[in-house]
């Protein structure tokens, strides 16, 4: 059994974005989605701080610092994009206009439940960011994360411990053993990487798992 | 006759009392007004209350101000990067009062100000902590937190050209809470690249209409503010 690699995580995500979507890559982890959106399908990335038809970085010479993206690093725009202010741009997240956001998680319940903004440490600076907007706005929400912390917790968790982002907001969760659906009636699996069986990871995780 | 030209950066900003409110346009740097920032500075104003969706970044705008000790509070989205040490040391020897809020929220706080709403029901951070003790309703079945406007004695704010009658357009992604601040404060200040005839701005494509907008200064390339700030970051 081998895990997914971050690239092959990202790439597996990219794979079930369809052609003409509008999308919201969060911070992080997701950004990397961009490097594998599949050739032949058009797909407009959207960044909080007020652009669609977002491209790739520009050449060193080409950087822009007013041309950022959400993650505050420069970012090109495509034929056909835009610029906008910030009650337009989250009203394409709060309205559901946005079809598809992927997110980093530091939790995620099986009822879809989101946690990815606050530890909850006394001692951490909170920020949100855009996070609980782009959750509960976008058309559909995907996580995607390693399934286990370095300690070997499942992030994937019956009830999440850290402070919410979202009540019910994720639809599925992309991890590096396994694509899972998340929502009122509990987890199932969609696919797991070769190797790996759900006893086997029902006894990883604590959790059952329907098929 | 409307004149909203300001001859100055210090004229501009001359008025703005201790204790004001300010709303800061700017995301991370981008759209971050630092010429009006540093006019704030010069003019002695402390004990302010700011808001921008982060809380500083590097050692300009925002976090020189904070670095001065002149923000007694500061509401923000996303205070913690990498480059907001000023906020971080401030926050931690507990000089600054923190309001988090979503961005999407504050986006939307200060568009109902503009807008003159008595509140808006959101349904972001409905169950979470920063929902707190808010009042909430179900409306055909979702849940919504009620939030209240965020107004502002004055904004500052970062746009490309504008003209006598305070007309605004922007460039790129500076445009960000511009043009919502300028809605929401009783005094709109806005720093431009360019001062352009009246009229030359096509109506189709100004961004923010001039009713918005208090005063204009003009910060150029060429202007003497920027060349300093220009050999200063590179003295050779």
């Amino acid at each position: 059994m081998s895990k997914l690699s971050r690239d092959e995580m990202a790439a597996r995500v990219a794979q079930d974005i369809p052609d003409g979507s509008y999308v919201n890559l969060g911070i992080g982890l997701p950004t990397r989605v961009a490097d594998f959106l599949p050739a032949g399908r058009e797909i407009v990335l959207q960044s909080e701080n007020g652009l669609l038809g977002m491209g790739p970085a520009p050449a060193a010479e080409g950087a822009d610092p007013e041309l950022i993206n959400a993650g505050k690093q420069p970012v090109t725009l495509l034929a056909g994009g835009s610029f906008f202010h910030h009650a337009d741009s989250f009203t394409m997240m709060r309205g559901g206009h946005i079809d598809i956001c992927v997110l980093g998680a530091f939790q995620v319940s099986i009822y879809g439940d989101l946690a990815n903004w606050h530890t909850g440490a006394a001692d951490a600076i909170p920020a949100v960011g855009g996070a609980m907007d782009l959750a509960i706005g976008a058309k559909r929400t995907f996580v995607m994360m390693e399934m286990f912390t370095r300690e070997g917790s499942s992030k994937l968790v019956e009830r999440c411990t850290y402070p919410l982002t979202g009540i019910g907001c994720v639809s599925r969760v992309y991890s590096d053993i396994g694509v899972f659906d998340v929502g009122a009636p509990g987890v199932r699996v969609v696919e797991l990487i070769d190797g790996l069986t759900v006893p086997a990871l029902e006894a990883m995780t604590g959790l059952s798992f329907s098929g | 006759m409307i004149d909203k030209i300001f001859a100055s950066v210090d004229a501009a900003v001359d008025d703005i009392p201790d204790g004001a409110s300010i709303m800061i346009g700017g995301f991370g740097t981008a759209g971050m007004p630092d010429e009006l920032i540093e006019g704030l500075i010069a003019s002695g104003a402390r004990d302010l209350t700011v808001i921008n969706n982060n809380a500083g970044n590097g050692d300009v705008g925002v976090a020189a101000l904070i670095a001065a000790d002149r923000v007694r509070k500061i509401i923000c989205s996303f205070p913690r990067q990498t480059d907001s040490h000023h906020f971080d040391a401030a926050y931690r020897a507990g000089k600054i009062e923190l309001e988090l809020v979503p961005q999407g929220n504050l986006a939307a706080r200060i568009q109902a100000a503009g807008a003159g709403l008595g509140a808006i029901f959101t349904p972001t951070g409905y169950g979470t902590l920063l929902a707190d003790g808010k009042e909430t309703r179900n409306i055909k079945g979702r849940d919504f937190v009620l939030e209240y406007p965020i107004h502002a004695d004055f904004a500052l704010i970062k746009a490309e050209q504008g003209d006598r009658w305070g007309n605004l357009t922007y460039r790129k992604t500076a445009r960000n809470f511009g043009p919502i601040m300028a809605m929401a404060a009783k005094v709109a200040i806005a720093q431009v690249s360019r001062i352009v005839p009246l009229g030359e701005i096509d109506p189709e494509i100004v961004v923010t209409p001039g009713i918005f907008v208090q005063r204009v200064v003009e910060i150029s390339p060429t202007s003497r503010r920027f060349l300093e700030r220009e050999e200063a970051a590179c003295p050779n």
